[in-house]
């Protein structure tokens, strides 16, 4: 193995025609295996299309808006997977941002250096619980404490809208939106104290100089600056509560109704392809079945597709809130 | 800013705030202990040698335990893996050494965040329409390309931050010795990041041994000992999630036992992997 040294300053990718083909190939089956990547979600996009078309033809676009849900008179449509999958998600939004922030908040800005970091991990352990045990745990510790305790408080003081009525059966809408929440929330809030420790320590501290307290260096400088990092990180936060599945499956009920309470039962998108994909006989139920993941994926790949942006941007250098 | 603002005022604000957002912190550590105290509590009790020796016995029945399924998982993630890891690491590779500036790796990296991601499910929908429906059954290879499929991107993104940590003066030595850029990979820099590679592989394990979603449709679940990876095969997710909607309460308590098994070894090897991983960034 006699060589000798190449005479160029910059790192040559392939020069002599010896090492040539050696380098040559080397690239070529690293860039192979990168484009596979995107070939995977081009497969992934195509075969839920074409398998979907059945439905697709049979339903048309009446297939979003249609309500029912029937397998023996072979009627689909995904409004009711659609709205449960909004709702849930909504109301697990609505709980975990502002919880996340001020989890942030703490591990940024207000812990004391110590606890910083076993406080830290001590949520991202929480992201890496598998979501089957937050779903078992949903069903058979948080669903009795719901109809116990939770449920009965929100019926007497909001029973009268449509929303807080019904039967309490510790299952349901809200329990899958709340055990969401806590799925989402170590993923948002550590992505969002990431964000607040890029705020540059000179604009923290001339905002201190001038005697402002913490709570207004977080609401007049290090929200601005990291709003599109904040924003990223809810939208991560919302695309991974779109498709979560387990989580869901045990709490949701599993019932293909509309419904205005939000202690009802009802079904996500996930949560009816996790109960009924197995069942489906018939090509056309199976057709309907894969087209209700194609919108999940439509859907989750915007929201994702968002997220990322909005991380980049923030991470950019020089860019600015 | 205005000056006259009462101070009394906005340092009660500030009390305020900061205490919310302490009581938010306070919170989440008490979920924790919560879910993880009642994963342990429930769980133990069903945990005996019989749990890792034994096949699963009928409802009603005493004993039994979940052999089959704890070995089924182990095969599983193997076999996802050895899939993942060669494409993970080899695109990883290409977005560390060639596509730093190119549009390509631009387009991949973007492609594979988002992936990361993605819901579960629909990859297992994805691979029930590739690989159960051509081959006429439902098969542990479905349930492997499922998770391989999850780990694909994870691997990718971790291959090439840890490339990019190992020195450049590393590379320029091994180039000023005439070793042609493939050799310096393989022999040096692979070397260099290897630690690195590993703990984010150990990661993407972590993370693909608690799926449930992608195997409901895929590798579904057996009461059997796995014979080929051509057929159903037992593992711990699913059978944890049938035995936990199961009305039978010795079922119940078997999924307890196999939620603190999974918990239990995915939060350890998040641990481990993440205590090598920060020795190694300082």
């Amino acid at each position: 193995m006699s060589r000798t040294a190449t005479s160029e300053s910059q790192i040559p990718e392939a020069t002599a025609p010896r090492r040539a083909f050696g380098d040559v190939a080397f690239k070529a089956i690293t860039t192979g295996f990168a484009v596979g990547i995107l070939l995977l979600l081009g497969a992934m996009f195509f075969v839920l299309w074409r398998e979907s078309a059945l439905a697709i033809e049979a339903f048309g676009p009446g297939f979003l808006t249609s309500a029912k849900w029937n397998p023996v008179t072979e009627k689909f449509g995904a409004l009711v997977a659609i709205t449960g999958t909004l709702v849930s998600t909504v109301i697990a939004l609505l709980v975990a941002v502002p919880v996340s922030i001020g989890i942030a908040l703490f591990l940024a800005e207000l812990a004391p250096e110590k606890i910083r970091t076993p406080f830290g991990v001590a949520i991202e352990l929480l992201a890496a619980i598998p979501s089957i045990v937050y779903g078992m745990w949903g069903l058979f510790v948080l669903a009795p404490l719901m109809s116990a305790y939770l449920q009965p408080a929100l019926g007497g003081l909001f029973g009268w809208t449509p929303f807080f009525s019904g039967p309490q059966m510790g299952i349901g809408m809200l329990t899958a939106g709340l055990v969401l929440a806590l799925m989402i929330i170590p993923f948002i809030a550590s992505v969002t104290r990431d964000v607040f420790r890029m705020v540059p320590a000179q604009l923290k501290e001339s905002a201190y100089g001038m005697g402002a307290t913490t709570w207004e260096v977080v609401k007049d400088i290090m929200i601005p600056y990291g709003r599109k990092g904040i924003y990223g990180a809810v939208f991560l936060g919302l695309g991974r509560a779109l498709g979560e599945t387990m989580a869901v499956t045990f709490v949701i009920g599993n019932a293909h109704r509309l419904n205005w309470s939000l202690f009802a039962p009802g079904n996500s998108i996930a949560s009816t392809l996790a109960n009924e994909f197995t069942e489906a006989d018939g090509d056309l139920y199976l057709s309907s079945l894969v087209a209700l993941g194609l919108v999940l994926f439509l859907i989750t790949f915007l929201i994702l597709g968002f997220a990322q942006l909005y991380l980049k941007r923030m991470s950019a250098p020089g860019s600015k809130g | 800013m205005a000056v006259h603002i009462d101070t009394r005022r906005r340092v009660l604000i500030n009390k305020l705030v900061m205490g919310v957002s302490t009581g938010a912190a306070l919170a989440g550590l008490t979920m924790l202990v919560w879910i993880l105290g009642d994963v342990a509590l429930k769980g133990l009790s069903a945990i005996n040698w019989d749990f890792f020796t034994k096949l699963p016995a009928p409802p009603g029945e005493e004993g039994g335990g979940l052999a089959n399924a704890i070995v089924g998982t182990l095969i599983l993630t193997v076999a996802a893996a050895l899939i993942a890891v060669p494409f993970g690491v080899l695109a990883g590779t290409y977005l560390a050494e060639f596509g730093k500036t190119e549009k390509l790796g631009a387009a991949v990296r973007y492609v594979s965040d988002i992936l990361v991601s993605a819901p579960s499910i629909v990859i297992g929908v994805f691979a029930y329409l590739v690989i159960v429906i051509p081959m006429g059954n439902f098969s542990g290879w479905a349930g492997a390309v499922a998770l391989a499929i999850i780990m694909i991107p994870v691997v990718t993104r971790t291959t090439e931050e840890m490339l990019r940590l190992v020195p450049i003066e590393m590379r320029e030595a091994t180039l000023a010795l005439g070793a042609p850029y493939w050799k310096m990979m393989l022999g040096v820099i692979y070397r260099a990041a290897a630690t690195g590679m590993t703990t984010g592989i150990l990661l993407a394990v972590a993370r693909v041994s608690g799926e449930t979603a992608p195997l409901l449709f895929t590798s579904l679940n057996s009461p059997y000992w796995l014979e080929s990876l051509n057929e159903p095969i037992a593992n711990l997710t699913v059978t944890l999630f049938n035995y936990a909607m199961s009305p039978y309460e010795d079922w119940q308590t078997m999924a307890w036992g196999a939620a603190f098994l999974i918990t239990s070894s995915v939060l350890a090897l998040t641990v481990f992997s993440r205590i090598i991983l920060m020795k190694r960034m300082r």
